[in-house]
């Protein structure tokens, strides 16, 4: 692990993923959304509304992915000191934030033709919301500090606290009953939606990931690029 | 044990000296109430439907009132710096405070809270309950918040900040408290959550002084 914790070995390996990933997710949003919007069934029930899920579904998993991500390289960092850890939690967490607003709001687009509310306080949606302002609280905390070192300290415990909130989002469709519906892709007796409709979602999936990868080295190289700014600013101004 | 008896006694004592923390919690506690029915109307089946969530919010909200201040004149001070360098161990500072911080604001708003419920027109087999579940709540405001306060000590705007990081966290206990008291008024069991609000005091108890005391350090270094 302490491998890539040299910023000039993570830039190297950097710009040889980032013309990679970039590429793969354009093709797999033109894929995945053709597929998704135009090619695949109506649901006998839902109508076109379906479509919404396979914006829905992978903006969720996203959220979660990332808070889980940004939780262990919080872990990481207070650890190991891992330097490149806290780089990353602060390069995901606007883009964490921005999946789990997608996700609320494409849901509450979904919820209004199918259980006619844009809102309930159901515990899927009420767990969810609370993961939208623990990404926002912790983009406050992190950039609250004169020091930005105590920033990130901060944060990374905050983020540790906050990840109960992850199994009680993952496990509170099973715990409560709830409007909100249970899994129906990642369960043990195999997903419970068919083929035509689970390929779309599948590669809709992926191209979210490939996307969040592209756009999270993008982030943490302009962070380090910040960061050797400001040196570079500091030893100047001690040399004159 | 001792140095932990001794701060908690210090802390108190300041406390009582100044006197204006507590009462200002109550104050606020007790005006914060009586907002709503000026705000709803004083229609009596209404307050009554509303007055258990309407007391936890409020005592959710004092609580948060004295929370930056829990260690920040400790910290201006630099007497957290000589409590850091003591044999005491910063989980156990740490917990001090944090028991001080409920002693002073929470347990004054338990004993306001009845009063309130009269105000409120809360049917009478509720009272106990929601003594219950204050005397479960409270602490674990005061848990939860405890790290809120040590992670924002020394930020900017570090008043703002707190309630931004710690209300979102306080939903889960809001959530049972006031199911607790809402099945005794319809005659259900409110065991289940009173046993989930033990069980989330039971969690934060060790896990919040812990992760303070974590954030004590990043604030001293």
């Amino acid at each position: 692990m302490h491998r890539f914790a040299n910023p000039a070995r993570f830039l190297r390996l950097a710009a040889l993923v980032l013309p990679w990933v970039s590429v793969l997710s354009a093709i797999l949003f033109t894929v995945g959304l053709y597929l998704a919007l135009l090619a695949s069934p109506e649901d006998y029930q839902q109508g076109d509304t379906v479509r919404i899920m396979y914006v829905h579904v992978p903006a969720a998993w996203m959220a979660m992915f990332t808070y889980s991500s940004m939780a262990v390289a919080a872990a990481c960092a207070l650890v190991w000191r891992h330097p490149l850890a806290e780089v990353y939690s602060k390069a995901a967490a606007p883009l964490g934030a921005g999946f789990t607003l997608l996700c609320l709001v494409t849901g509450s687009l979904w919820g209004e033709p199918m259980w006619g509310t844009w809102w309930v306080w159901d515990a899927r949606l009420t767990s969810v919301l609370i993961l939208f302002f623990l990404y926002l609280g912790y983009m406050a905390l992190v950039d609250a500090f004169d020091d930005p070192q105590r920033g990130h300290r901060a944060g990374a415990i905050l983020l540790l606290v906050g990840a109960i909130n992850v199994p009680i989002i993952k496990f509170s469709v099973d715990w409560w009953n709830t409007l909100h519906q249970p899994a129906s892709v990642l369960r043990l007796d195999g997903p419970a939606i068919h083929g035509d409709m689970l390929w779309p979602l599948l590669i809709l999936a992926l191209a979210f990931k490939t996307y969040f990868a592209a756009t999270v080295i993008l982030r943490m190289r302009a962070e380090l690029a910040e960061r050797k700014i400001q040196t570079l600013r500091l030893t100047q101004a001690g040399g004159v | 044990m001792s140095g932990f008896l001794r701060l908690l006694r210090r802390d108190l004592r300041l406390a009582l000296r100044q006197g204006a923390d507590a009462a200002m919690a109550v104050l606020f506690f007790v005006l914060c109430v009586i907002m709503f029915p000026f705000g709803i109307g004083p229609e009596p089946g209404v307050l009554a439907r509303i007055a258990p969530g309407v007391i936890l919010v409020a005592a959710l909200l004092a609580s948060l009132l004295s929370l930056d201040r829990l260690f920040q004149a400790d910290h201006e001070d630099g007497s957290l710096e000589l409590l850091s360098l003591s044999a005491l161990p910063m989980e156990a500072v740490a917990a001090a405070k944090i028991l001080a911080h409920w002693l002073v604001t929470g347990v004054p708003l338990i004993l306001a809270a009845p009063l309130l419920a009269l105000f409120l027109n809360l049917p009478a087999d509720g009272f106990l309950i929601l003594l219950a579940t204050l005397l479960l709540a409270t602490p674990l405001l005061s848990l939860i918040g405890g790290i809120g306060a040590a992670l924002t000590l020394g930020a900017r705007r570090g008043g703002v900040l707190l309630p931004l990081l710690v209300l979102p966290l306080y939903i889960p206990a809001l959530i049972f408290a006031a199911a607790a008291v809402d099945s005794v008024l319809t005659g259900q069991a409110a065991r289940p959550h009173l046993l989930l609000l033990s069980g989330l005091l039971a969690a934060a108890l060790p896990l919040s002084p812990w992760g303070a005391a974590a954030a004590l350090r990043a604030a001293l270094e």
